[in-house]
């Protein structure tokens, strides 16, 4: 499996660390559903937004969606927004 | 039928006329007392503890494939009592003392092996870790011994004792640990359940839930709508997605999970060995192949294979541990779908909608456990209180805080 990442290009999966789905950075207010935000899980078996870390590259934060069923996945963006 | 010496003779002398199939073809009904989903190890176990426990008369499995096509087909059928915090110990505890009359209550030959399991350590302070956890075992009742290094090399003179890397310090012996053949549990149990009536209903497929006020009163599937008043899951890895026909979610995410077999040797290795530094751990299974396996590949998918890095990372360590099998070919190499919760303990509870009932987030221990689940859930169906040995593996317990963290990495679903 080859991620694109959006600074360095195509690179091995084992350049990047899974973070979990991009769901995570909807982070709840004080007092919101913060029981549902750390445990619960879309989890589908299909597109699947979610976040890398290129640490053994750029070290930047990306998202992107991934098939989970297939593997396939689409170029990352910087899960920050680009500058 | 019973199955003895007897009457292997006897059909042999008659010429087989007389083996008959596991269990029958059943059909579906239009309304049973009780549903359980899944046709794997934990599913058939709960059917047959449903009817030989509690009685229940009319009793279904549904099964999307076949029996045993799931994960109880795909995993490294060890199976051990190794816990150590309340709620897995007694749990797993009980589960491995199942496991030892199983074969007889099934009437089934399970191959049943307890050959010993062996985890290194290589370091003093995994050797205090597993001591304490040695202590713990000991406590709840079962068997271990702390080895050092003289007495590993005793029981397994294979091993690369000379590596510096990672030096072999010793083991924790769990004598009664061991194997089990995999694809012989779920037979014995569909046989066992079937000859109690229970309808074992292959290839039907739950695509929905019938929810009236809030109460389920039946499931729709690709074999037509089944009415029952209690319905338990028991899917393993697909878990989220039926619970998302049912319209919750739940704290599982479902990662790959990958196993290994060789070509088939001369029995040389004669235990269970798990490698203390990165994760693996092997088996040499009555064939000769030697069964081995890694850790999850890290992000989720449902793909029932992995991808390179991990299987890499595996051979890479068998090398490390034990060069000996340096030449082996590999045969056949699998991936299993792993339901991980956030705490790498499992749940065995009410699901948020009425009648509906949960037995998920097995993570990658989910074999062993299979006779202790089948009868806690069954129990938990059956009368709708859980039962003694599972009722810390509640659903509620990320909100309340009474998480089961075996390993101590948080809610973090992927590093357990």
């Amino acid at each position: 499996m080859r991620l694109t990442c959006p600074l360095c290009g195509a690179r091995d999966r084992r350049e990047f660390t899974w973070i979990g789905a991009a769901s995570l950075l909807g982070r709840p207010a004080p007092g919101g559903d913060f029981v549902g935000w750390a445990h619960l899980r879309e989890n589908p078996a299909g597109p699947l937004d979610e976040l890398w870390l290129h640490n053994a590259g750029c070290g930047a934060l990306l998202r992107g969606a991934r098939d989970t069923v297939t593997h396939a996945t689409a170029p990352l963006t910087l899960a920050g927004g680009a500058r | 039928m019973h199955y003895s010496g007897f009457r292997v003779l006897a059909e042999a002398l008659r010429g087989g006329k007389g083996w008959r199939p596991f269990w029958r073809k059943a059909a579906p009904a239009s309304e049973y007392d009780a549903i359980v989903i899944g046709g794997g190890g934990h599913g058939l176990a709960t059917a047959y503890y449903l009817a030989r426990e509690h009685g229940l008369a009319r009793v279904a499995v549904l099964e999307k494939g076949w029996v045993g096509s799931g994960n109880v087909g795909r995993n490294t059928t060890i199976v051990r009592a190794t816990y150590m915090i309340p709620g897995n110990q007694e749990f797993y505890s009980a589960s491995l003392k199942m496991w030892e009359t199983l074969a007889q209550d099934l009437n089934f030959n399970l191959m049943y092996s307890p050959r010993g399991l062996l985890q290194l350590f290589h370091s003093d302070g995994q050797r205090d870790a597993f001591a304490r956890r040695g202590n713990a075992m000991l406590l709840q009742g079962d068997d271990a011994v702390l080895l050092d290094r003289e007495g590993l090399r005793r029981l397994v003179p294979y091993l690369d004792y000379a590596q510096t890397r990672y030096p072999v310090h010793g083991a924790l012996l769990h004598p009664r640990g061991g194997t089990v053949r995999h694809d012989a549990v779920a037979w014995a149990y569909a046989r066992a359940a079937d000859a109690r009536g229970v309808d074992i209903i292959e290839n039907c497929e739950v695509t929905g839930f019938d929810i009236a006020q809030g109460r389920v009163t039946g499931v729709q599937t690709t074999r037509g709508g089944i009415a029952a008043p209690r319905i338990g899951m028991a899917v393993a890895g697909r878990s989220g997605q039926l619970a998302a026909r049912a319209g919750f979610r739940l704290p599982v995410e479902s990662h790959i999970l990958q196993a290994f077999v060789t070509e088939g040797l001369k029995p040389f290795i004669h235990h269970v060995i798990s490698y203390g530094m990165g994760h693996f751990y092997i088996s040499q299974s009555d064939k000769g192949g030697l069964v081995f396996g890694g850790d999850i590949d890290f992000y989720p998918s449902y793909a029932q294979r992995g991808n390179l890095p991990m299987a890499e990372h595996v051979m890479e360590a068998a090398m490390t541990l034990m060069p000996a099998i340096g030449r082996a070919r590999v045969l056949r190499g699998w991936g299993g779908i792993m339901d991980m919760t956030p705490d790498g303990s499992p749940i065995i509870d009410h699901a948020p909608v009425a009648g509906l009932f949960l037995n998920t987030g097995w993570n990658y221990g989910g074999f062993k456990a299979i006779p202790a689940s089948g009868l806690a859930f069954a129990h938990l169906i059956a009368t709708g209180a859980p039962h003694a040995l599972a009722r810390r593996f509640r659903l509620d317990r990320f909100a309340s805080g009474a998480v089961i963290d075996e390993e101590g990495t948080g809610a973090t679903h992927h590093l357990h």
